[in-house]
């Protein structure tokens, strides 16, 4: 039922610190903290000095990546209670950044499509931002008839959380909105909405 | 020509009908026996028989009055369907102009354009229109310049701004579309935002229509035909709409098809913005019912070879699974077999 292979689709190349940054901003979520700790032993003083970390655990939480992430000596380690949280402070962090910082996002889909889209709105190209995609395959999803965003999607077709309509997930993204495209699944034949299938687990 | 404009509907009742002329002058968007995507564009400059859509280069008909009532209701229920981004202020002034403009020179005796600096006096008087506005101030408008003008103008209009080697949906009136959704793709560039466009991105048509588009010229606009089909004369067919509108599709039989079964033709033609450099990409939209379609022999034949022989994919992305059958075989009646004329023009 998914309908696959849109260009619109993002790609994910992977973080890597850039060793001519000025300033490093890791802005991570759940199994996103391992995009920072398999690299760490590999970051000089010079780079770890200059590093500042987000990090929301969410269903990682059991996993302690924030203590591992804590108990390095980064510049700045700060430990969110959700993602909303998070997203706050990023906003603010952005609001005062100057030249040279370098943004790394990873974690669900969701996660990088809600962070990417904090970074477009304060006006940074979402090209120079750094991705990976870590954890679930989970989708934040907007329904395309009543706007409202789903977060967590694992299924298609899936029940929008606002307006209800049983949604086909399409693989067309906006970075602008941060989300994936659902659209009626049984439009044209009412309540002939197939079973939901596990597609993004 | 002084056009008799109709009151009608495109939704509801859907009173919506061609005139015998209106027939004649429609853009038929095949130019042979079957289709395929291709980049078709060629230079928009007048052309056809007396009368023909393609005769002034931004087309005013005999149904402007009732979509421009229909873009107010769409407008009202949804206000999403227009929205520009920040940075487009100079390319919304250039697209007033070139409509204004166009208009102007197209149809005189429905709408004139009086310029003395930047004091211009602007009439459209199917609408009623009557205002005086300083160009390049929007506080002398009721609206944004391009909101305030394409709600006078027939057909989508997207606005598509022009960097980094790439094209930039940035802003849109889109309320007569063929199920895409400009709330969903604006900001997104060219590649993006026909992402779900299936066959054509192997057949590398969007980079080469992406070069072409990059290197257009001012005063040099082009032009190119799309199609689908529509249920009912339904300007809006939007995907924010679509689970009110597409159960239609299930509704159409042997005995209604030649009413209810309408080709959907785009008139695409795009124009590179003097100030800007933006590109205004214009979509215009013609329906006309199989029963009028089926008046111009030509048509009848070359519509019902194109539809019966159309790849899968094209099924499946516009959407006419369900009653292509039904109208390939009521089309059918109408195709003796012989063969047709070179080009789009009724013989």
């Amino acid at each position: 039922m998914l309908v696959q292979g849109i260009k619109s689709r993002p790609v994910y190349s992977g973080i890597k610190a850039d060793p001519n940054a000025v300033r490093h901003l890791f802005v991570l979520e759940g199994e996103g903290a391992l995009a920072l700790l398999d690299q760490a032993a590999t970051l000089g003083q010079d780079i770890r000095s200059k590093t500042e970390v987000l990090y929301a655990s969410t269903g990682s939480k059991p996993r302690e990546h924030g203590q591992k992430l804590a108990a390095l000596d980064f510049h700045d380690y700060w430990e969110a209670p959700s993602v909303a949280v998070l997203l706050n402070r990023f906003g603010v962090m952005l609001g005062t950044a100057k030249m040279g910082i370098r943004i790394y996002i990873s974690g669900t889909e969701g996660f990088i499509g809600q962070a990417v889209q904090m970074a477009i709105d304060h006006g940074i190209d979402h090209n120079s931002l750094m991705t990976e995609h870590r954890g679930s395959e989970a989708r934040r999803v907007q329904c395309v008839h009543c706007k409202g965003i789903t977060d967590n999607v694992r299924t298609s077709p899936f029940t929008c959380s606002h307006c209800g309509l049983p949604l086909l997930v399409r693989d067309h993204y906006s970075h602008r909105i941060g989300a994936f495209q659902g659209v009626n699944v049984d439009a044209e034949a009412p309540g002939t909405a197939p079973p939901p299938e596990e597609l993004f687990p | 020509m002084s056009l008799t404009f109709k009151k009608e509907t495109f939704r509801d009742d859907f009173s919506f009908r061609n005139s015998p002329a209106s027939i004649r002058r429609f853009p038929f968007p095949f130019n042979e026996d079957k289709y395929m995507y291709a980049v078709n564009m060629e230079p928009h400059v007048p052309a056809g028989p007396p009368n023909h859509s393609y005769n002034k280069l931004i087309d005013v008909d005999e149904h402007f009055v009732a979509e421009m009532e229909d873009r107010a209701k769409v407008l009202k229920e949804d206000p999403l369907r227009y929205q520009a981004l920040p940075h487009m202020m100079t390319a919304q002034w250039d697209t007033l102009e070139l409509l204004m403009e166009q208009q102007a020179q197209g149809f005189p005796e429905h709408f004139s354009l009086d310029r003395d600096g930047d004091r211009w006096h602007w009439i459209n008087r199917p609408m009623g229109i009557d205002r005086h506005f300083v160009f390049g101030d929007a506080t002398t408008l009721p609206c944004e310049p391009f909101e305030f003008i394409t709600r006078q103008a027939q057909g989508d209009f997207c606005i598509v701004d022009q960097r980094d080697g790439n094209l930039w949906m940035d802003a849109g009136m889109v309320t007569t579309q063929a199920d895409w959704s400009l709330d969903f793709d604006v900001g997104m560039n060219f590649m993006e935002w026909h992402g779900p466009v299936p066959l054509a991105h192997q057949l590398g048509v969007f980079e080469r229509a992406l070069k072409f588009l990059l290197n257009l010229q001012q005063s040099k606009p082009v032009r190119r035909l799309n199609w689908t089909m529509t249920i009912n004369p339904r300007l809006d067919t939007s995907p924010e709409n679509y689970h009110k509108w597409g159960p239609d599709r299930a509704t159409v039989t042997p005995e209604n098809v030649g009413d209810k079964v309408h080709l959907r033709c785009e008139l695409q033609s795009l124009w590179r913005l003097p100030r800007s450099n933006a590109i205004l990409f214009v979509i215009r939209c013609y329906l006309i019912k199989m029963e009028e379609l089926v008046t111009i022999s030509k048509w009848a034949r070359r519509f019902h070879r194109v539809l019966r022989d159309l790849p899968p994919e094209l099924i499946d992305y516009k959407g006419l699974t369900r009653y292509r059958p039904v109208t390939v075989e009521w089309l059918s009646k109408f195709d003796d077999g012989a063969p047709t004329s070179p080009g789009i023009f009724p013989d």
